[in-house]
């Protein structure tokens, strides 16, 4: 057998680091993910499997990937970063709620209550990534003489069932955020986005665990984090 | 000209009240729909509108605490205009920040889930209070004059004799002991104030993701603006409804309140230049992004020509070289509570209008994923139908209680 095949997939081995990490009290848990700049090539495909993972409506967008151009023509390059929520072990957007409708849970991932969010936006304004966005309620087939089934389908944010109506219940008028999918996690399958990259660029599990495939690369001399200065810690790493 | 402009109120702020009702109409049916704020602008005209509102109302209280704290004889038949106009602006201010909620029917929490590690949770409390003790005050201030009021034909002795709950007291004792529970409310006030709107400037201070926003002189600054703008509208209102309109008496006072609010607009543009010149000259250029883009940017005009031509220049002038006509006091002022809407939007706004991240705003497309923002026209509907609503308990207030009314010690 050529040896490529016999090595392990990453997918397969990251599967396991989140099988045994589930297998931990949710407090010894710190999921964190990975993601190689070198391998993205900007396809956005982990950004449109978080859109339909998530039925995200027009104007919510957890992972977007930010293109910068480098150089002049002729010596031109383009750098790709996907941008998920930082899930920060310090999130500038929790102190702020004045209903504490947003907290930091043991494992890591920073939750919001729909049920509880005021919708005020003032954590929008204090997250330094831009990672939170607001739900106005807009649908793709406004003003269509039709609205599509699919519009209202729920979505299942913190395993719970989210469905959109008309009458502008939750999680229209909420803010919203990547979830790291949780609810994909306590079932034992990988966030969207890491699943459905093409190159592979995308890590992710419990970085308390040792034997993770995340804890490998954060080690490494270009792990590096967003806005280190300003202290929030997040939870997302790249590799530069 | 000032009778002119007591004639134009009444229609002006009845067609803004009926207009503005599309709005809130839209605002109703549509949700947020219909407003042009959205993930990236969060926050748009109405919380710049309530800033600016809430400014008015608290720089109005604490020129209130003027009559009532410090007793400043020449100030006394204001009083009353001063706490009705806190009043009417702070609804409106309320009103505004409300229906920018996404979930407004869940405005309790704010009360009742308050997480007091947010400036907007404390903010709920404050206003709370002030809101009764405004209330409280008010009553206290107008309840002499109401008992004088109760025999009065139609609405207005009616509504007085209703009002007084049946304290008809109005001998000199009963008066004496209403001016010292007032003063005991106005020395709670000033605190208050300076909690509740140096609170509002914390709100934006305290975020640390906004440099234009973040630092210790953002509550300062919001403090010295409402002073400079409550005043400014306080004795618009004075020069154009005020007590004994056309008498010495009532030049005098604006003329003294002309000079006052002189004094504030001046020291608040002196903050304005500190923050700005600190900014500009920034070793580091995060900051100097949003100030370029409120001084060089596409709103440039927002800022020089209605904010510092229309709004400063202009009325400093009238201040200096016409300070004894009402008439030019009231333009002056006029202007400057008018204008310093920009002042609030051009704190709001540009300190939102910066990508956190380069190549956010090509990232993904969507309504409210852009870093340019104009409010839609049924956000300034709801904006003109709040402040209609204030202007127009405003008249009511003048014309059914007695608000410029002296009663006569017996």
């Amino acid at each position: 057998m050529p040896e490529l095949l016999q090595e392990q997939s990453v997918l397969v081995r990251m599967r396991g680091d989140v099988e045994r990490a589930l297998e931990k009290p949710v407090e010894d848990r710190r999921w964190a993910m990975v993601i190689d700049l070198r391998k993205c090539v900007g396809c956005h495909a982990c950004t449109v499997s978080c859109v339909a993972e998530n039925k995200l409506p027009p104007g919510v967008v957890y992972r977007p990937v930010l293109e910068t151009e480098i150089g002049t023509y002729p010596n031109v390059s383009r750098r790709f970063m996907p941008r998920p929520c930082m899930q920060c072990a310090e999130p500038p957007c929790v102190p702020v709620c004045p209903v504490g409708a947003t907290w930091k849970r043991d494992d890591g991932i920073v939750q919001i209550d729909y049920n509880q969010c005021i919708g005020c936006r003032y954590c929008i304004t204090a997250c330094p990534y831009s990672a939170r966005t607001f739900d106005s309620g807009h649908t793709y087939t406004e003003n269509q003489p039709e609205q599509m089934e699919y519009e209202l389908l729920p979505s299942f944010e913190y395993q719970k069932e989210w469905p959109r109506g008309d009458g502008g219940d939750s999680p229209i008028g909420n803010v919203r955020k990547c979830t790291f999918c949780l609810h994909r996690l306590e079932e034992g399958l990988l966030p969207a986005c890491v699943s459905t990259c093409i190159g592979m660029a995308n890590y992710f599990g419990d970085s308390s665990d040792p034997d993770a495939v995340v804890s490998d690369l954060i080690a490494e001399p270009n792990a590096i984090r967003l806005k280190e200065e300003m202290g929030t810690e997040p939870s997302v790493y790249y590799l530069a | 000209m000032t009778s002119i402009m007591r004639r134009l109120a009444w229609p002006l702020v009845s067609i803004g009240f009926l207009v503005g009702l599309v709005g809130l109409y839209q605002r109703a049916t549509d949700g947020h729909d219909m407003a042009n704020y959205g993930s990236y602008i969060p926050w748009g005209l109405w919380v710049a509108g309530y800033i600016y509102l809430i400014g008015l109302s608290a720089g109005a209280f604490l020129l209130s605490t003027l009559v009532y704290v410090f007793r400043v004889k020449r100030l006394q038949p204001i009083g009353k205009m001063a706490l009705l106009t806190a009043l009417v602006t702070l609804f409106a201010a309320i009103i505004l920040v409300w229906v920018d909620l996404g979930h407004p029917l869940r405005a309790w929490r704010l009360m009742f889930r308050t997480n007091f590690s947010s400036m907007m949770g404390w903010m709920a409390w404050l206003y709370t209070s002030y809101f009764v003790l405004l209330m409280t005050e008010f009553w206290f201030a107008m309840r002499a004059d109401m008992v004088a009021c109760r025999e009065d034909p139609g609405l207005r002795g009616r509504l007085c004799g209703f009002l007084t709950f049946g304290h008809n007291d109005d001998s000199a004792e009963a008066v004496e002991r209403d001016h010292r529970i007032l003063q005991i409310l106005g020395s709670i006030g000033v605190p208050l104030a300076i909690a509740f709107h140096g609170g509002v400037g914390a709100l934006f201070g305290v975020i640390g993701a906004r440099p234009f926003w973040h630092g210790g002189l953002t509550p300062i600054v919001f403090l010295v603006g409402a002073l400079a703008s409550g005043g400014a509208l306080l004795t618009f209102l004075t020069a154009v409804w005020g007590p004994g309109a056309g008498t010495p008496e009532h030049r005098r006072t604006v003329a003294l309140l002309g000079r006052m609010v002189l004094g504030l607009l001046a020291f608040d543009l002196l903050l304005e230049w500190a923050e700005f010149s600190t900014g500009l000259f920034s070793s580091v250029p995060a900051l100097t992004d949003s100030i370029e883009e409120v001084l060089f940017g596409r709103y440039w005009w927002a800022f020089w020509i209605v904010h510092i031509f229309i709004g400063t220049a202009i009325p400093i002038a009238l201040l200096l070289l016409r300070k004894s006509s009402v008439t030019a006091v009231a333009v002056a002022t006029g202007l400057i509570a008018a204008t310093f809407l920009t002042v609030r939007l051009n704190i709001v706004l540009p300190g939102l209008s910066v990508e956190e991240l380069e190549g956010l705003q090509s990232a993904f497309t969507g309504p409210g994923l852009t870093f340019e923002y104009l409010p839609s026209i049924g956000e300034w509907l709801v904006f003109f139908w709040a402040v209609s609503f204030a202007g127009l308990l405003f008249l009511l207030g003048t014309k059914l209680l007695p608000i410029t009314s002296e009663r006569k010690v017996a």
